[in-house]
């Protein structure tokens, strides 16, 4: 039992345990203090100074994020001293941040603007500061638009690239007035070693850090009467979607998406799920041919453990920071580019439009997947394969722009060809799906039997742990797999790159007996993605967690390889896995990178 | 110098007998030299004013692997250069009480943070440590002191931001409590103090605690060493007795026409002629009525200095020396600094002077360390007692 403190918020009296602070305490008794630099994925920042309150006895206010809590204590949350400088600090705020609301990205969903909206009265305030200074906007990144003259340099995003990715992309440089949020000798963002994860897009309070959006580009192709434009939509996607459109975070909205998208326009409304499954086949393969080369052969130059590579932050993560380590991957593409490489060349034969009036546009939990499309190896139809990525908050706009009322959709379905999924494909959303899907089809592989979970729930892969390990031991394999009778197949699971970085440590060390290794670049996988709406907490993800394997459990099909438009695929056109077609569609190569 | 007030020589007086002193102190127990500490009355010297014993006496009774002791030489503060000269004259002074200190508290690790503008005083300095850790060793006492050089940012002087310099961070003030005697350098218990204090506490180990606290006033006890600037005709610096009023330091510093005195530098308070005779150099206390503490800085302005650009030139120091963290002070420097420009340029009213001594009020209430508090300090005392100068 932890020590318990009591104190007073505003005259309630209330008992929380040591070492929490007064914004804790004061959430316990339902008393809200605004805050902007405070996030509950991040360390203690106290920047801000907007949690200011006042402690009976002290004279200089104190901050309540970053404060414990001690007996006796007497909080005012809303004293004349505590809103006088609260207002004055919000003022602080807007006079450096160029206040242009109405046009800004992230008009209504700004933390600044709804702070000032219940503090501000008039135009009373300080000067603006903006004009002064001048401003630069990086818009070079296919992913992520900085701009410095909306940063309030809470630091949240440099909290986020240190803490919870390790990278170190964005960073503060230089003090007092000149202060600002960088990144490396002040570059711009798509020639550092940023990852386009987006988590600074999660937390960032203002417009200052938003993803590029392609929404008009979009709108361009479906209005183009010559254009054939095909979606995709990612796992993570239809658990999430809703909570960008006035819905409760973990309600499913497969059915509602799909129709939403059919009324926006698009011609065929397709799945990633579909291509989730494909990867799962291709990369499955792969690794038992590793395991076959390294084990049985005993082949030298195979590298295992095998890393995944549907994350396209940790792909370009890994080629800044293991970039001796890149034969690791799977060369399989992410279930994103497998699509888009099929689109223009089996889909659009299959319904006969010439693919260069396809038009193939993704709608990603990510926005790394911006940049990923834009990956010079991404064409091997022979076009762009994706030309355009949206994210889940860019879809919730296009549904708000066309007045489509979401909530009222009746559910539809899918298109087919490239439609069809399995529960396998849906859990591609989460940390661990993707291990737990290509552990129910290797396992069947191997042994010809299904793999012995209960209801095929292979609960020590799931979860919110942030590196989580388990083995899977081989026995009685089919006479093609006899070298893997007896063997443990141990695997790993990591999210987020901070977590990420300490696997590939181990790796590097030869600390690592793994024989497979998945890794996401966000917290909780693509679930908690850069491009997922706005906000984010672990409370948060964790529902879109049970979402996502409350739709696995619902499926009728739950084993990527029983896809039926997955066994078609391979009879009609892809012939066999790791085949001469997918050599060719759907595997890459990668990039090592610098670090600076 | 004219009249009253009286020189001392305790600091500067180079008497050659550390090892004496040193192996002295170490005969004697922690418990009697921490009381010796705290019934000198000593507060620490760059400002702040905590008592010393007290502070060594939390420190050694923190739990925590490694301790440490640090000598603060960044002398950053616009008008103050005593510590420079306490180190370059003598420095075994402070070395010693850093070794006591080391001793009381249980740490063999001793640092000077040297401000980087002192750069030259490295040779002679390390040289000073060299002989000192010799003395050491012939006592059998395995403390160390290194001396880590600053980069010139005047925020690296808050204890925070320079355990943060030292670990290799941008010095950037932390979230308080936990104190440095619980936590600071490397998260261990540490000991910071101002140069000036610890070459203090060599006295007091030298002479005891009685002469010590006999001079000086109730709550401000002991002597100070002073660096007076501005306009007088004897610019330097002079260890006076604690307590006196501005009248007697005018009187006797002064060009006979001063106007206004700031005491404690940019973030210090700035006294006008008429409140001279009320005012008390010394540290709050009960009975002082009131009284400005310094760590030293003393620059007087005599009536042909615009106020004005006194304060513009505060003001522009504290916007490049912010660090820039938090809200109030890194935008609340640069408002301040616009508004009185724009006040005198007639872009604002008068009025807006109200709106800005609120501000700067927020900011001594919000800010996240000693800098952002203490800007209130110039810019209030400015605008209140010169507001003329500030509209016209």
């Amino acid at each position: 039992m932890v020590e318990q403190v009591n104190l007073k918020i505003d005259h309630l009296s209330v008992s929380v345990d040591a070492g929490a602070t007064i914004l804790e305490a004061a959430r316990k008794v339902n008393v809200r203090i605004p805050t902007l630099c405070h996030h509950e994925d991040l360390c203690v920042a106290g920047n801000c100074r907007v949690c200011v309150v006042e402690q009976v006895g002290l004279d200089r206010l104190q901050p309540a994020c970053a404060i414990p809590v001690s007996e006796g204590m007497e909080i005012l949350t809303n004293s004349m001293k505590v809103r006088n400088a609260r207002k004055q600090i919000i003022e602080l705020l807007i006079s450096e941040h160029r206040a242009e609301c109405t046009t800004c990205y992230k008009n209504g969903k700004c933390e600044l603007q709804s702070l000032s909206n219940e503090y501000i009265v008039g135009e009373s305030g300080f000067l603006p500061l903006v004009p002064l200074k001048g401003y630069t906007i990086d818009e070079f990144s296919p992913s992520i638009i900085k701009d410095d003259s909306k940063c309030i340099r809470c630091q949240r995003c440099v909290r986020t690239c240190d803490q919870i990715q390790s990278i170190g992309a964005l960073t503060v440089a230089h003090k007092g007035g000149e202060m600002k949020i960088s990144t490396f000798f002040d570059k711009p963002i798509y020639e550092v070693v940023c990852t386009n994860c987006g988590q600074c897009v999660n937390r960032c309070p203002t417009g200052a850090l938003t993803e590029k959006t392609y929404i008009n580009e979009v709108w361009n192709a479906i209005d183009n009467p010559d254009k054939f434009v095909v979606v995709q939509t990612a796992p993570a996607v239809r658990i999430a979607l809703g909570e960008a459109l006035d819905m409760d975070p973990g309600e499913i909205v497969t059915g509602k998406m799909v129709a939403a998208l059919r009324r926006l326009g698009f011609n065929a409304v397709l799945d990633t799920d579909w291509s989730a499954d494909l990867t799962i086949i291709e990369e499955g393969n792969e690794l038992l041919q590793r395991l076959k080369r390294v084990l049985k052969d005993k082949e030298t130059d195979v590298k295992i453990p095998m890393t995944t590579s549907c994350s396209p932050g940790w792909i370009k993560f890994i080629e800044h920071t293991f970039p001796d380590f890149l034969e690791h991957l799977s060369t399989a593409k992410s279930p994103q580019q497998m699509f888009g490489a099929l689109a223009k060349t089996f889909y659009a034969n299959k319904i006969g439009v010439d693919p260069s009036n396809m038009v193939s546009v993704s709608v990603m939990p990510c926005t790394a997947k911006k940049f990923e499309a834009n990956r010079p190896e991404m064409r091997a139809s022979g076009y762009q394969d994706v030309d355009f990525v949206v994210t889940t908050r860019e879809l919730a706009m296009m549904v708000k722009q066309a007045g489509i009322d979401f909530k009222s959709l009746p559910d539809d379905d899918y298109d087919s060809i490239m439609g069809e999924s399995t529960g396998a494909g849906v859990i591609f959303g989460a940390t661990g799906g993707v291990m737990e899907a290509a552990l129910r089809t290797v396992y069947e592989v191997v042994t010809g039997r299904e793999i012995p979970f209960d209801g095929l729930n292979i609960l020590p892969v799931r979860g919110m742990e942030e590196v989580r390990e388990a083995s899977l031991k081989i026995e009685n394999p089919l006479p093609e797999w006899d070298f893997l009778d007896g063997v443990e197949v141990k695997t790993c699971v990591a999210h987020g790159l901070s977590n990420a970085k300490k696997v590939m440590e181990k790796v590097k060390n030869g600390e690592a007996d793994y024989h497979f290794i998945e890794i996401m670049a966000c917290p909780g996988g693509c679930l908690g993605g850069g491009g997922q709406p706005l906000p984010t907490s672990p409370e948060i993800r964790k529902k879109r967690a049970e979402a996502i394997y409350r739709e696995d459990a619902g499926k009728k099909i739950r084993k990527s390889h029983e896809n039926p438009e997955i066994i078609q695929i391979y009879e009609d056109f892809l012939v066999e896995p790791l085949g001469h077609k997918s050599h060719e569609l759907l595997h890459t190569t990668y990039t090592p990178r610098n670090r600076y | 110098m004219k009249k009253g007030l009286k020189r001392l020589d305790l600091i500067f007086k180079n008497e050659h007998d550390s090892a004496v002193i040193l192996e002295k102190s170490l005969k004697r127990s922690n418990e009697e030299l921490i009381e010796d500490l705290i019934s000198s009355g000593l507060k620490g010297r760059g400002g702040a004013g905590f008592p010393t014993g007290l502070k060594w006496k939390l420190t050694a009774e923190a739990s925590g692997q490694e301790k440490y002791v640090i000598c603060n030489a960044d002398e950053g503060e616009p008008g103050t250069f005593k510590d420079r000269e306490i180190l370059s004259s003598v420095p075994h002074k402070v070395l010693t009480g850093m070794a006591v200190c080391g001793r009381i508290i249980g740490s063999e690790k001793g640092f000077i943070y040297l401000r980087g503008e002192y750069k030259f005083l490295i040779p002679k300095l390390q040289k000073a440590i060299d002989e000192f850790h010799e003395l050491a060793d012939s006592l059998n006492l395995p403390f160390r002191v290194q001396i880590f050089l600053g980069c010139g940012a005047y925020i690296c002087g808050e204890e925070s931001a320079l355990f943060e310099s030292m670990e290799g961070h941008r010095g950037e003030p932390r979230n308080k409590p936990p104190f440095p005697t619980d936590s600071g350098y490397r998260k261990g218990p540490t000991v910071i103090n101002n140069v000036e204090t610890l070459a203090h506490t060599y006295s007091i180990f030298k002479y005891g605690p009685e002469k010590f606290r006999d001079l000086g006033v109730k709550d401000s006890r002991g002597s100070k060493v002073f660096s007076v600037s501005g306009d007088t005709p004897i610019p330097g610096i002079y260890e006076l007795e604690f307590g006196m009023t501005l009248q007697k330091f005018v009187d006797d510093f002064g060009d006979g026409d001063a106007k206004a005195v700031q005491v404690g530098g940019a973030a210090g308070f700035c006294v006008p002629r008429k409140k001279f005779d009320k005012t008390v150099i010394g540290y709050k206390g009960k009975l002082t009525g009131i009284s400005l503490p310094t760590g030293g800085s003393m620059m007087i302005f005599n009536s042909s200095r615009s106020m004005y650009n006194v304060l513009h030139n505060y003001l522009d120091f504290f916007v490049e020396e912010s660090c820039g963290q938090c809200t109030p002070c890194r935008v609340g420097t640069q408002q301040l600094l616009l508004g009185i420009e724009a006040v005198k340029r007639g872009d604002k009213s008068s009025q807006y002077l109200e709106k800005l001594l609120e501000l700067a009020e927020t900011m001594r209430v919000t800010a996240k360390c000693g800098l952002g508090q203490s800007v209130a300090n110039s810019f209030s005392s400015i605008v209140e007692n010169f507001r003329e100068e500030m509209i016209y």
